[in-house]
């Protein structure tokens, strides 16, 4: 990065640091370690087995397709698969910890190393992975209030996790939406989670700190749970001016967990807990090192959906696009399909690109549909975006039409186009006629332009539109008029 | 290897234990004899020995065995719930958790 | 049936096969028995319709033609093992009252082949400790003299067989407590390889020490009983072996090969580790022990002389591993889901300390503090991990071992048993007295206790026989060739 781009991130002369821990529930159907269904909402404690609920006697069986998620994560993000790694338990008392300690991954985790590529504007950016390693998930508390008590529910109790861990190398608070926002779109393309931030599939803990560039790293405080990408950005920036503000008034930052209060737009300091707990972290006798064969990863490899960054690659190559729109087109398998078919069948991949990205988006967030709910199917668009290019109708024309298909008027475009009367005029011996009346009929407009005023040359040309009540091809009024006029 | 109090009282609250005073004393002399037994460990060479984790190691590959993807597991809640000290709506109730 | 309670497994189940006696007649002489016995603490729970019911379930498969050598044989489970129907208390204040919703996987094969459970035994807390007394409810009491202990952990479960209140029990072995309280009561017991038996539904203790088994009148009931308990339960429990299932039976009777009917052991390489026979055990032990080796050697054994040398290590390393995986395993008990809750806290923190402070005794308490203590940030690598490193010097001692003998021998115990109270006041003494047991629960080996004879004050001595790993089958073996031509294993204290 240039010295004048880091120099424009940083705020109030401060470099911003940040790091991030993600927690990926993982879609199985049933528990990492016991055979409990793991599906939301259900009945309090009625998806929480014996071995769930720690009763005396029950012990952990490892659940084959959660090392499954994990391989095709590490695959997904050019990880290194670990042959052999070793689950560790993390010791501590809650009451939402059945164990009293937390099945986890510690010194040897089965994913290590990896990396993060995505689009900041146009700046193409990486972040590296540090780890990514299986656990169990905690049950949840349950604060409406119970006679002044919390309510334990163990149903989320040993639902599978990876947690994926980053190098500290995020530089603002929009690059971490965008490393998360493309975390999240990989895990759920490669359908290892279901991406549902308000159930809690997806859980983002930030790790920020300042200091003044070239200095060291500063103490960090962790935001935890940031559930939305929205709350996200706002919670790293108050973090980040808060931690100035500390700073220029001389005050140190102390190391703390930080929750992000979405009414007050502010980052809290949870109640202190013991500085640095002690975890004991030791390898789980009740679970041998689990070892994953060369042989599996090929198996996974050759199973894996081709992931979005090489399809972005792909549709560069093949189909000539800047790679934002490539990187825009692959944000799920579902949109990049609508973009493949449209593309293929109307022969204008730009075209096809524009309008998705454009006049199909913009529709598609106005009414918060996903791409799969598009009343107007890829094979349509193609249509359209056909009759367009041959000319029939003009693009103004076109959302027109775009409209009426939209509005449910029909999947036949060319119907669509009559019914309208959209079609463009592409006469050249009634557009000549009209240009000579328009010309005839403001003869004033034609000296102004001959004389040098450029201006008046739209104004001819809007009203040749208008006298062709806008079925013109404004690209042959352009060329016809310029021509009569010499 | 010597402990003191301060360290009797922080193994006890890592545990959860309760430790009046006069029971910190009585299991810093317990715990400090144990210790003196521990200190025979110091003089044994261990350069190089990967820790035995799980005994038949010494013979066999111990590997974890992996199980398919199934939820097998009925809900069996009131069973389950039989000697669980304070429950309400099938929740377990604790003393309110502050966070 | 008034000698009804005199009978091993394989009588027991014969008499109820050809219709001597039922399985409901003998489990209710049985009950009656140990009603009449309660001051040797050998029993915590019964739950007599449940027995009954069992009985008659055995009865009816009986009567349908079906047959097996456990069927309808009533026994008893050390309180360790959870059972639907009975409290599951691990000896335990924490755990009183507590009813699994579940049955521990070697109770239900022991069931499957039709044993009636009589009851739940005794046993110290959390099986931590090696005299009974730490249980939180009664002491047991030996019957070859009630002032002594009857060992422990599982010290319940051998009164249980030495008093003639079962024919057969089961019991766990993480340091030795199954073979040192066999040796006190002049009963046969066998720990076998770890991971032979499914730990699923045993309160954990040390996950990667404890193992389940039989204890009974004769190694040919313990292997009846191994039969049915062990094998993979690989659905689970992920430490138990994908081993298949084995006849522990098979070699009974047999001679070795190459040997014969009047030298059945001939072939068979005693070791005899110097460590186990030195200062550190009784001369009583000593003498008793030598006397069991002489017949060994009548049936055609030779005794070899081989070196453990890091016996006396095994202390240090066990009562750091087995405390540390204790520490964590005993987290889960915090009054929330299950077990004691205080009655009076002021918030999250006072309940779970006083709940686990009233719930836990002083020594499971204190092994609880030394496991957080080797564990805890700093100490891991110098105590943990130095201890594992140690305990795979020791398990290839062993291997050493086993290339210069068939099988190890010396005495279970250095004592013979103690008297109620002497060793309450020094926990530490306690420790020390384990370590012939240690070094085969380190190493993950098969150990079984063989009556041989009797100390000072006719107080039971066990020779102990170490194996390879499974060779539970060969270890059964040679005790069963010994048990043909002696009778200790036959004794039964006066009165019982």
């Amino acid at each position: 990065m240039s010295d004048k781009k880091k120099a424009s991130l940083l705020v109030q002369g401060y470099e911003v640091v940040i790091g991030f821990e993600t927690h990926a529930q993982l879609a199985t159907q049933s528990k990492i370690f016991s055979r409990a269904p793991t599906a939301f909402g259900a009945e309090p404690n009625t998806q929480a087995c014996a071995v769930d609920l720690a009763l005396p006697g029950t012990l952990p069986v490892m659940n084959r397709e959660a090392v499954a998620c994990a391989i095709r994560l590490g695959l997904a993000l050019g990880s290194h698969i670990a042959e052999q790694s070793v689950f560790a338990r993390k010791n501590y008392f809650y009451p939402d910890l059945p164990k009293g300690y937390q099945i986890s991954q510690f010194e040897i985790p089965v994913v290590q190393g990896g990396e993060v590529s995505f689009y900041l504007g146009d700046e193409k950016k990486s972040v590296r992975l540090v780890r990514a390693h299986l656990e169990e998930d905690a049950g949840k508390s349950l604060h409406e209030d119970f006679h002044g008590l919390s309510g334990i529910d163990l149903n989320r109790a040993g639902t599978p996790l990876l947690e994926i861990v980053t190098e500290p190398d995020i530089r603002s608070s929009a690059e971490a939406v965008a490393y998360a926002k493309e975390l999240h779109k990989i895990v759920t393309w490669i359908g290892i989670c279901d991406g549902n931030m308000q159930e809690g599939s997806f859980r983002c803990d930030a790790n920020v700190s300042v200091r003044k560039p070239g200095e060291p790293l500063g103490t960090r405080r962790e935001i935890k749970n940031l559930n939305s990408f929205k709350f996200m950005q706002q919670a790293i920036d108050y973090e980040v001016r808060w931690q100035i503000e500390q700073i220029e008034d001389g005050l140190a930052i102390q190391q703390a967990t930080v929750l992000f209060d979405p009414d007050t737009g502010e980052t809290r300091a949870m109640r202190t807990k013991e500085d640095a707990a002690d975890y004991r972290y030791f390898p789980d006798p009740d679970l041998p090192p689990l070892v994953i064969e060369r042989s599996w990863v090929d198996e996974v490899k050759a199973s894996m959906p081709e992931l979005p960054r090489q399809m972005a690659e792909r549709l560069v190559a093949d189909y000539g696009l800047p790679e934002y729109d490539a990187t825009t087109l692959t944000q799920s398998p579902a949109m990049a399909a609508y973009f493949e078919t449209a593309a293929k069948a109307s022969g204008q991949p730009k075209m096809a690109s524009n309008w998705i990205m454009g006049e199909v988006s913009r529709r598609l967030n106005n009414e918060e549909k996903d791409i799969a709910q598009a009343p107007v199917n890829a094979a349509t668009l193609a249509a359209l975006l056909k009759r367009i290019s041959d000319g029939t109708v003009s693009n103004n024309a076109g959302k027109q039409v775009m409209d009426a298909l939209w509005a449910g008027e029909g999947q036949d475009v060319d119907a669509v186009i009559e019914a309208k009367g959209l079609r463009q005029m592409n006469d050249a011996g009634a557009l000549e006629t009209i240009i000579d009346e328009v010309m005839a009929a403001n003869a004033p407009m034609v000296e102004q332009f001959r004389a040098g005023k450029d201006k008046a040359f739209n104004a001819l040309v809007g009203l040749v539109m208008k006298a062709s009540k806008g079925k013109a091809n404004p690209q042959q009024v352009n060329d016809v008029l310029r021509q009569k006029l010499g | 290897m010597s402990l003191t109090l301060s360290d009797i009282g922080r193994i006890a609250h890592l545990a959860r234990l309760e430790m009046p005073p006069a029971e910190a004393e009585r299991m810093l002399t317990q715990l400090n004899g144990f210790f003196d037994i521990v200190e025979q460990m110091k003089a044994v060479d261990t350069t190089g020995v990967e820790p035995l984790a799980h005994p038949t190691a010494v013979i066999d590959h111990v590997s974890l065995r992996l199980r398919p993807d199934v939820a097998s597991e009925p809900n069996n809640r009131e069973a389950n719930q039989k000697s669980a000290p304070a429950v309400e709506r099938g929740l377990f109730l604790v003393p309110k958790v502050i966070e | 049936m008034s000698d009804l309670h005199q009978w091993g497994v394989a009588e027991l189940a014969a008499a109820i096969a050809d219709k001597k006696t039922s399985s409901v007649e003998a489990a209710q002489a049985l009950l009656a028995r140990a009603r009449q016995h309660q001051n040797l603490g050998a029993y915590l729970s019964f739950n007599e319709d449940l027995t009954l019911a069992q009985a008659k379930a055995a009865d009816a498969r009986i009567a349908a033609g079906e047959r097996g050598p456990l069927l309808g044989v009533p026994l008893a489970h050390k309180d360790i093992f959870v059972t639907q129907g009975f409290p599951s208390t691990a000896g335990s204040k924490m755990l009183q009252g507590y009813q699994s919703p579940f049955d521990a996987t070697v109770v239900a094969n022991l069931a499957k082949a039709g044993a009636v459970t009589l009851g739940k035994l005794n046993c110290d807390e959390f099986a931590m400790g090696g005299s009974n007394e730490n249980s939180a409810y009664f002491v047991a009491r030996n019957p070859w003299d009630t002032a002594r202990v009857p060992g422990g952990s599982s010290g319940g479960s051998a009164v249980a067989v030495a008093a003639r209140l079962a024919p057969a029990v089961t019991g766990t072995d993480t340091g030795g407590s199954i073979r040192q309280p066999a040796s006190f009561c002049n009963v046969t017991g066998i720990k076998p390889t770890y991971g032979r038996c499914s730990r699923y539904g045993m309160i954990a203790f040390a996950s990667s020490l404890d193992q389940a088994g039989p204890m009974a009148r004769s190694a040919a009931d313990c292997a009846t009983l191994l039969t049915a308990m062990a094998g993979p339960d690989i659905d689970r429990d992920s430490t138990s072996l994908d081993h298949p299932a084995e006849d522990y039976s098979r070699l009974l009777g047999s001679p070795r090969e190459g040997a014969s009917a009047a030298q059945p052991l001939k072939g068979l390489r005693i070791g005899l580790p110097k460590e186990f026979f030195g200062e550190g055990c009784a001369p009583d032990v000593l003498a008793a022990v030598r006397g069991a080796l002489a017949e060994y050697e009548k049936l055609g054994a030779t005794l070899v002389d081989i070196s453990l040398p890091r016996t006396e290590l095994s202390i240090p390393v066990y009562y750091i591993i087995a405390p540390a995986e204790a520490s964590s395993n005993l987290s889960r008990f915090d009054g929330v889901k299950f077990g004691h809750r205080a009655a009076q806290y002021e918030d999250l923190l006072d309940m779970y300390k006083k709940s686990r402070s009233e719930g836990f005794g002083p020594e499971v308490q204190r092994r609880i503090m030394i496991g957080t203590y080797v564990l805890s940030h700093g100490y891991y690598d110098a105590y943990y991990l130095k201890a594992q490193q140690i305990r795979r010097l020791i398990a290839q001692d062993f291997q050493d071992a086993f290339a210069q003998c068939d099988v190890i021998a010396g005495p279970a115990a250095p004592t013979t048993a103690w008297k109620i109270g002497d060793k309450t006041d020094d926990p530490v003494a306690n420790y020390l007295a384990d370590i012939f047991t240690l070094p085969a629960s380190l190493a993950g080996l098969p150990g079984m206790s063989v009556p041989a004879g009797f100390g000072a004050g006719h107080l039971p001595v066990g020779l102990q026989l170490i194996g390879n790993y499974f060779q539970e089958a060969a270890l059964l073996q040679t005790a069963h060739a010994f048990q043909q031509t002696t009778d200790w294993h036959f004794q039964s204290p006066e009165g019982f």
